[in-house]
């Protein structure tokens, strides 16, 4: 290998006026994350976000495990949202095998994955809560999202990292008196995310600090490929679930949530307004769903497509639309696993977003990007 | 209706579509291809002729290769003809054994409800150097990112990872990777993970 520098490595000369920032590596939310800013006297002129502290090849791994052993390390970049990450993932691999799931399982997998959208949100704003200072808005979502983890943990046996989904369905059937106590347990926390309203959402210093703060027009959040609640907030109709149902969601009446105004305000709404959808959604997939069957089809070992493939799955996780893309040569590994992650894709509009922002509005545009580092690493 | 595979695929094409998508997914595996990806696929193919290959049609997905010097063309084509406006993602694929690396871009559409399911898959292969030198060898294609601002990222990512050079990037910079990695692009197949 050369020792020559990369092309447009080496360091840029800056204005005397222009002083060069660096915010991180540290933790700032979730995940390491440098953000080197440029600013002259308050305002951004320039931002440069540095991703990378976090990442851990998964897709490199990927290329050397085969198709079930995959299913624990994928699941790592967003631990909080792991159904989710895995989702395309298994719907891929199905397609390669050629499997049909149980129509029980089918619906098994829209619960968790709306009880770990709800999951990872709920963290997500307890870091949006700090994030400008406001700490009740910290304890309440990082408390209130215990009674789904306590879901997760009687459906999967694991708080966080539940690598429930496989090809074929899901790991185990649901525990006896699953439907009754979740149906109690989801009632209350939409009761509960209601009261955010007063305490955040109407909250006018939340409103002072947030509205018409790093505003992301209709035509850029296209142009710029953002997805997910970023994209919603700024007027674009788009959700998978709607758009291109995946396993019964087009069995299940779901509700896109839209807002206009394409600020941090409405980016930090547009979340938990899909937490009620999503409330919604569980409550619809309770009641629809077979009282038995199987939810799980057997496998060989090491199962293989037959030809050389190619699939590219997605579904909308917590931070938008989530995509797999598994090139299969016929053997028990992947050829090639490539996750197209919403954190990555929306990354993009945050140099877009802080030039010409104030420094102190930093945090809550980078944040209000559903951004978490270590998904965008991978 | 069932015996004869070429009436059935006359037929379908008269009835109504969902019907027979939904009802007898078994007989149909292998004769019909969906019709509107279709449509999409001939719509390329009208235009360019034999410079674009036709990978695969499946439902809700199409999938076309283009040699690296009409790659710019098409994907203008894509972005203002069919109204596909964003890349999903770009991955990065080594085939060491044709010594090709090939990078595939997933193109979306949010401003035409008609394609809202769809997924364009465009693939372009850059010739595979056996000792790289990243931006410094015959591993290079055009980028896209004139066409689609929303490859900027990713093609970076292609770059560290597989050492693909984007000629026409503005910004060819490491992204995910430390500055001072000095081995190969940890993608290529002859990079092995210790212990593996």
């Amino acid at each position: 290998m050369s020792k020559e520098l990369l092309p447009g490595l080496a360091l840029q000369k800056v204005d005397e006026r222009i002083m060069t920032l660096n915010v991180g590596p540290q933790h700032p939310g979730s995940g390491h994350m440098r953000i080197i800013v440029q600013i002259d006297g308050d305002f951004i002129v320039a931002c440069d976000p540095d991703p990378g502290y976090v990442h851990r090849g998964e897709e490199k791994m990927a290329e050397y495990r085969n198709y079930i052993t995959n299913i624990p390390h994928l699941e790592r970049p967003v631990i909080h949202d792991s159904c989710n990450v895995l989702y395309p993932y298994v719907l891929g691999v199905e397609e390669i095998l050629g499997i049909e799931v149980p129509e029980r399982a089918k619906y098994v997998r829209v619960i968790a994955s709306e009880l770990n959208r709800c999951i990872y949100t709920m963290y997500w704003l307890a870091i949006y809560g700090i994030f400008l200072g406001h700490s009740t808005m910290f304890m309440w979502p990082a408390g209130d999202r215990e009674l789904l983890i306590d879901l997760m943990e009687k459906m999967t046996g694991a708080r966080v990292t539940h690598a429930h989904f496989v090809p074929g369905g899901v790991r185990n059937d649901l525990p006896a008196n699953f439907e009754d106590v979740c149906l109690r347990q989801v009632n209350y926390f939409e009761k509960r995310i209601k009261e955010y309203a007063a305490v955040f959402y109407d909250n006018p210093i939340l409103i002072a600090r947030t509205k018409d703060t790093g505003v992301l027009s209709r035509q850029d959040a296209i142009r710029l490929g953002t997805t997910g609640s970023v994209l919603r907030a700024s007027g674009v109709d788009y959700d998978l679930r709607k758009k291109e149902p995946y396993d019964v969601y087009d069995e299940l009446d779901v509700h896109t949530n839209v807002m206009k105004e394409g600020d941090s305000y409405a980016r930090s709404k547009v979340p938990w307004l899909d937490m009620m959808e999503s409330c919604n959604i569980i409550r619809q997939a309770l009641q629809k769903m077979p009282k038995s069957g199987s939810v799980r089809v057997k496998l060989k070992p090491n199962p293989k497509g037959k030809v050389f493939d190619t699939v590219y799955k997605r579904v909308e996780s917590g931070r938008g639309s989530l995509g797999c893309y598994i090139v299969s040569d016929a053997k028990p590994e992947p050829y090639r696993v490539k996750l197209s992650v919403g954190s990555f894709r929306n990354l993009i509009a945050l140099p877009y977003l802080l030039k010409g922002e104030k420094l102190g509005n930093m945090p809550s545009v980078y944040w209000s990007l559903n951004y978490w580092p270590v998904e965008a690493d991978r | 209706m069932s015996s004869d595979s070429e009436n059935e695929q006359i037929e379908t094409t008269l009835e109504e579509k969902p019907v027979s998508a939904k009802t007898s997914p078994a007989p149909a595996k292998e004769i019909e291809l969906p019709k509107f990806e279709k449509g999409i696929a001939d719509k390329i193919v009208e235009k360019f002729g034999p410079k674009v290959k036709v990978a695969f049609v499946k439902p809700d997905r199409v999938g076309i290769n283009v040699g690296k010097e009409d790659v710019t063309e098409v994907a203008e084509f894509l972005r203002d003809v069919l109204n596909f406006d964003h890349a999903e993602s770009v991955s990065g694929v080594d085939y060491p054994n044709d010594k090709e690396i090939e990078v595939v871009y997933h193109l979306g559409s949010y401003t035409d409800s008609t394609l809202a399911r769809q997924i364009l898959v465009l693939a372009t292969r850059a010739q595979r150097e056996e000792n790289p030198i990243p931006g410094n060898d015959a591993t290079k294609l055009p980028s896209l990112r004139e066409i689609f601002y929303s490859v900027e990222f990713h093609e970076r990512e292609v770059f560290e990872m597989l050492g693909v050079y984007f000629q026409g990037h503005p910004d060819n910079r490491r992204l995910l990777l430390p500055e001072d990695w000095a081995d190969l692009p940890p993608l290529r197949k002859d990079f092995a993970i210790k212990g593996r």
